[in-house]
């Protein structure tokens, strides 16, 4: 399938996207909501990154703001440079014309964002029209049943209406819409989240694979463990705003850094699960995150300093970053006697649980 | 079939082992058709939600129902409660207090009596919870609408069933809406509401999969503590095989309406016999990345169950189907995409010969097509087989006759496999005979 | 019926909060309606003492009212062909309009939410010939259909108050009826009446607690343009004639017709004032429904957002100025690399 290689793009050395110091804020009556607050990573080519946190920590919002789809009100801030352009400092217009060529897209409910009316193959007609004006029909058809085939649609559908899909078929169909431009950067939210298990095993498989048919980069957003195990090169843990650890997959699920990602990994049931775990409290409301660090209110390790200090993002090696005074010390970070105190918790009820 | 020893002591003596059994149990829907059928008065098309599903809730055990969506898993929670008709066979509650009572049988009032004893936990807790109650009053609801209680011992017996499950201090919640909540509390209300007139068994239709990851062992726990001390019976319906090893006891994994594999939930784990009970377990993502899901998964989704397919349902999936698994029509139309989707060049010409395959479509153990001429026909369908000669959809194929303008394949019949007995489980699949 | 009582009280106050939190044009529009509205409720509840005169009186401290009489400081707005003071006339017309007005939404409520509920709910062949009935009530032109009624209860109740207002109701009766029944359709479905089902609540009990609550929301909007509607259709069956008598009442569409003829002669101004009056009314009401109806829709409301400002950057390699000071500590392996942290 290397013909869906685009053969004449140059071979951009260094990450694909960049983002430094990203914010993406949405304002509301009682100040604004810093769903994204200070989010820096790297995406290389062809990498697949996962996104992981509870709900309400700012995961949709970090996708979407890389797309430049903003929640009403939103307003991004920082760095984000996608092949060497810093989006954010381009016109809407040139955002806009990024968006479906080089930036994509893929949703959860994939049924919403299909026009029953339209066949299959206008879609993928419209597409392509808008963002390459010069293919005629036959061309159109070629491009689209190539990328079908690889997603394991038979060409005979092709000019069939959304409504004759199954579920997992119109995901694959809103991946092949997404992957028919060849764009250089996908973002994935929770994309299998609606489907059956047989089925998402299905689409992780084509996700995983997407690199070897069309070089893209992705983002992976999902709330699933076993997913980011089964698809990720790198994951990504973020809670309250801040990606709290990142790092090579393996290397962050075999030894957790963070104790977040820690007790994620723990909480989550999976078939070797013998004993139940979880967070207590919830996360914390965005618009007034806690002082410090934002997780230490729900913090098992959780010291003195943890209240007061912002920790630092710090590197233990391999790109392997984690933002923890614990994960610190443990590293031979030097804290004296009043900062390494245990924090006394307040007494977390159900009345705080998410 | 075997029933797990009551597992609670103090219930052993006079009652009966067995609280809900169901025998050969058929929940059909009739679909509404199109508008020009409805306009036309003709029926819709019959869907066979639970289909033939015969099995025992020993008092005290956790049954775990499984299955994708579309099984019929949640049809079969409804239907334990009378909220979805029996078409057919029957379900019958061996209550503590009132004896033998045929649930498939009762109507209005007396089935509204029933769910004293019977209760049911919903999937999204925000939709099960009117917006428009007090957390109080909702909670409350079912003492009031079966006159059990009113004024302050409503209020305490209220008040006491929240603090079982653990909305307390119960004065922060008593007068919160639902919309005031987080999913974790909603569901915490939900079950408060379930419990709260002491009923016998639960059935609980995916009570965690709405929730955030960090609150679900939370909710289980809540659960499995709440059967400690209630002595409650569950039907956990589920499609998560996760939560299932979990929290069951036994485990039945449904596919298309009908039971496929049912028995100890180590057994079906250690030891998975049917094929979809094995594609299900290796299809889960484990948050372990040593571990990778294999690549030969069943292809494709849950079929139509209006039209479910000849044979064992499971077959045109299944990467362990033989012979006998009942082949038919709909399953060469999809071997014949199949090879397109990778035979690219060949597509044009091959569709020429082979015509519409819309005629395959309907369900039948002889498949005619083609329009290019008996001899091409056969040839390409030659071509498709050399390319991969272990399908197993070949070996069900009895003769290939040449029409005038195409073939006529015919297929071997078969009927669906019952649940036979096969190591310490029951499973439906025909390479389990006996 | 505590509860009851604590859920309306709670129902209530979200509602008047979310008006009260609406911003922009909606809420312009609400107030100014609301406010235009409650003059006339004041003059309508306090005609006796607000109006110089009786809306039938032709004479006062023993003078006879002059036939259609300029302005003056006895007849602030002169009097008309009937030698009624205008004033007074339009001040009890409020009353008149107000009293028919409330009563015929309030009865055509009444009676088409819980026809529209229990048509939703049981379904069936039930749903099928009220919506048959309430459909073809409906097929008629609303006048047409009010000119019928009214004829109708002309022989039983006479032309007053009532009559007006009990052949109003009849036209919105299937307005409340097709907008409950298509809410309760849908609301049927919900998980919270399957839930109420499996706690086993009887239909009635369904109905009363768990859908009704749920389906009236949409009622106040259709309530107040309703009223704005009831007011023209009003005002037309007086305008015919066939509406509340002079004697009766006092009635804005009567005293407009009246003034019609006097109008084409060039005395304009006794026309002007009923008709000034019905466009306040009409307008104010609609603008209290259109507001409350953005107010209450959640697909028409604008939140209005606050503009998001963003602080100044802080420097990578300033860290951890909390109270405690400095960086919170120092590695002993200086080789461990720091990047990107803020306060």
């Amino acid at each position: 399938m290397s013909e869906l290689r685009d053969a004449g793009a140059p071979v951009i050395e260094g990450p694909v996207l960049e983002a430094r110091d990203l914010r993406v804020w949405y304002g509301t009556d009682r100040g604004p909501v810093r769903a994204v607050d200070g989010v820096s990573f790297t995406l290389r080519r062809g990498e697949i990154l996962g996104l992981v946190g509870e709900s309400g920590c700012g995961k949709s919002t970090l996708g979407r703001g890389l797309i430049g789809l903003l929640p009403d009100g939103g307003a991004r801030d920082g760095e984000l440079r996608f092949q060497g352009r810093d989006l954010l400092r381009l016109s809407g217009r040139e955002q806009r014309a990024l968006r479906g060529t080089d930036l994509a897209m893929i949703f959860q409910e994939p049924l919403t964002r299909l026009n029953p009316l339209m066949r299959i193959s206008e879609h993928f007609e419209e597409t392509l029209h808008v963002h390459e004006p010069g293919l005629d029909k036959r061309e159109v058809e070629q491009r689209a049943l190539a990328v079908l085939r690889v997603m394991g649609i038979p060409p005979t559908r092709y000019r069939a209406y959304p409504h004759e899909f199954s579920g997992g078929m119109r995901q694959r169909l809103m991946i092949a819409l997404a992957l028919v431009l060849r764009p250089a950067f996908v973002v994935a939210d929770e994309p299998t989240t609606a489907l059956d298990v047989l089925v998402e095993a299905q689409i992780i498989r084509i996700l995983h694979d997407l690199r070897t048919e069309f070089d893209t980069s992705l983002l992976l957003i999902t709330h699933n463990l076993g997913i980011i195990a089964e698809a990720c090169d790198r994951v990504a843990v973020m809670y309250a705003g801040e990606i709290v650890e990142i790092g090579d997959a393996k290397e962050v699920f075999s030894r957790p850094r963070h104790p977040y990602t820690r007790e994620l990994l723990r909480s989550t049931i999976s078939l070797s699960t013998t004993g139940l775990n979880y967070i207590d409290g919830a996360p914390p409301d965005l618009v007034e995150p806690p002082t410090g660090c934002h997780f230490h209110p729900r913090c098992p390790d959780a010291m003195a300093i943890c209240a007061t200090d912002h920790p630092v993002d710090r590197d233990h090696g391999d790109g392997h970053r984690a933002a923890c005074w614990a994960a610190d010390v443990a590293e031979g970070l030097t804290l004296d006697e009043a900062q390494r105190e245990p924090l006394k918790r307040e007494e977390i009820s159900v009345a705080d649980e998410a | 079939m075997p029933t797990k020893p009551d597992p609670a002591p103090t219930a052993a003596k006079e009652r009966s082992a067995t609280v809900l059994e169901l025998d050969d149990l058929a929940v059909h829907f009739q679909l509404q058709g199109n508008v020009l059928s409805r306009l036309l008065g003709l029926k819709g098309r019959l869907v066979r939600a639970v289909d033939g599903v015969t099995l025992q809730l020993a008092r005290g055990e956790v049954l775990g129902v499984v299955g994708e969506s579309g099984s019929g898993k949640t049809t079969l929670g409804r239907a334990l409660l009378g909220l979805a008709h029996t078409t057919d066979g029957s379900i019958t509650y061996h209550s503590a207090e009132r004896g033998r009572r045929v649930v498939s049988e009762m109507r209005g009032a007396e089935l509204r009596g029933l769910r004293t004893d019977l209760q049911m936990v919903f999937q999204d807790p925000h939709a099960a919870l009117n917006p428009s109650m007090t957390i109080q009053e909702a909670v409350g609801d079912p003492l009031v609408i079966h006159g059990l209680a009113k004024g302050p011992e409503l209020k305490r017996r209220v008040e006491a069933s929240l603090e079982r499950v653990g909305l307390s201090p119960t004065e922060r919640f008593l007068t919160k809406y639902p919309s005031d909540l987080s999913g974790g509390q909603k569901q915490r209300a939900v079950i408060a509401r379930a419990i709260i007139l002491d009923p016998e068994v639960l059935v609980a239709d995916e009570p965690v999969s709405m929730l955030d990851m960090s609150v679900r062992a939370k909710i289980l726990q809540l659960m499995l503590d709440l059967k400690q001390d209630l002595g409650l019976t569950y039907v956990y319906i589920t499609h998560d095989l996760a939560t299932a090893k979990y929290f069951c006891d036994r485990v039945a994994i449904m596919y298309l309406g009908r039971v496929v594999e049912i028995g100890p939930t180590e057994e079906i784990f250690a030891n998975p016999r049917h094929p979809y009970t094995k594609a299900l377990l290796a299809a889960i993502p484990e948050p372990d990345p040593e571990k990778m899901v294999p690549r030969n998964l069943p292809r494709g989704e849950i079929p139509d169950a209006a039209e479910p397919p000849l044979g064992c349902s499971f077959h045109p999936r299944c990467p362990e189907a033989v012979r006998g698994c009942g082949w038919e029509s709909r399953d060469l139309r999809a071997l014949v995409e199949e090879h397109w989707t990778r035979a690219d060049a060949a597509y044009q010409e091959e569709q020429q010969v082979l015509g519409d395959l819309g005629r395959l479509d309907s369900p039948s153990t002889t498949a005619t097509l083609g329009s290019g001429g008996g001899p091409a026909v056969r040839e390409v369908l030659e071509r498709i087989r050399a390319e991969d000669p272990q399908e197993p959809l070949w070996t069900g194929v009895t003769s290939i006759e040449e029409t005038g303008t195409g073939v006529a394949v015919s297929f071997e019949p078969a009927e669906p496999p019952e649940l036979r007995r096969a190591g310490g489980v029951d499973v439906a699949c025909v390479l389990y005979p006996e | 019926m505590a509860s009851v009582m604590s859920r309306a009280g709670s129902g209530i106050r979200s509602f008047f909060a979310t008006i009260w939190n609406t911003k922009g044009l909606a809420r312009y529009m609400f107030w100014a309606g609301l406010v235009i509205t409650l003059v006339f409720v004041v003059c309508a509840l306090f005609a006796p003492w607000v109006a110089p005169y009786g809306f039938d009186q032709t004479a006062a401290h023993g003078v006879d009212f002059p036939k259609l009489g300029p302005y003056d400081s006895t007849h602030l707005l002169g009097t008309n062909d009937q030698f009624f003071d205008i004033e007074s006339r339009m001040i009890w017309g409020a009353r008149t309009a107000i009293e028919v007005v409330l009563l015929s939404v309030i009865l055509a409520g009444l009676v088409g939410v819980p026809l529209g509920l229990l048509s939703g709910f049981v379904g069936g062949w039930v749903d099928r010939i009220l919506v048959f009935l309430m459909d073809a009530m409906y097929a008629f032109p609303s006048l047409l259909l009010a000119i019928v009624f009214s004829f109708l209860l002309k022989g039983k109740i006479g032309s007053g108050i009532l009559a007006a207002a009990l052949s109003l109701t009849a036209i919105y009766i299937p307005q409340y009826f097709r907008v409950v029944r298509n809410t309760t359709v849908s609301a049927r479905e919900a998980t919270y009446v399957e839930a109420a089902r499996a706690i086993g609540a009887p239909p009635l009990t369904i109905m009363r607690k768990y859908l009704f609550s749920n389906v009236v929301q949409s009622v106040p909007v259709l309530a107040t343009l309703n009223a704005a509607d009831a007011l023209g259709t009003l005002a037309a069956l007086g305008f015919l004639g066939l509406g509340i008598q002079p004697t009766q009442a006092s009635e804005w569409g009567y005293d407009l017709s009246r003034a019609i003829d006097d109008a084409q002669g060039g005395n304009w101004l006794p026309a002007f004032w009923p008709g000034l009056m019905i466009v306040l009314l009409i307008t104010a009401l609609t603008l209290v429904g259109e507001g409350l109806n953005e107010t209450i829709n959640p697909a028409l409301r604008r939140r209005r957002l606050k503009p998001v400002m963003f602080g100044p950057r802080v420097p990578a390699d300033v860290v951890g100025t909390g109270p405690s000071g400095g960086t919170g500590g120092t590695f002993d392996n200086a080789a461990a690399d720091m990047e990107g942290g803020r306060p």
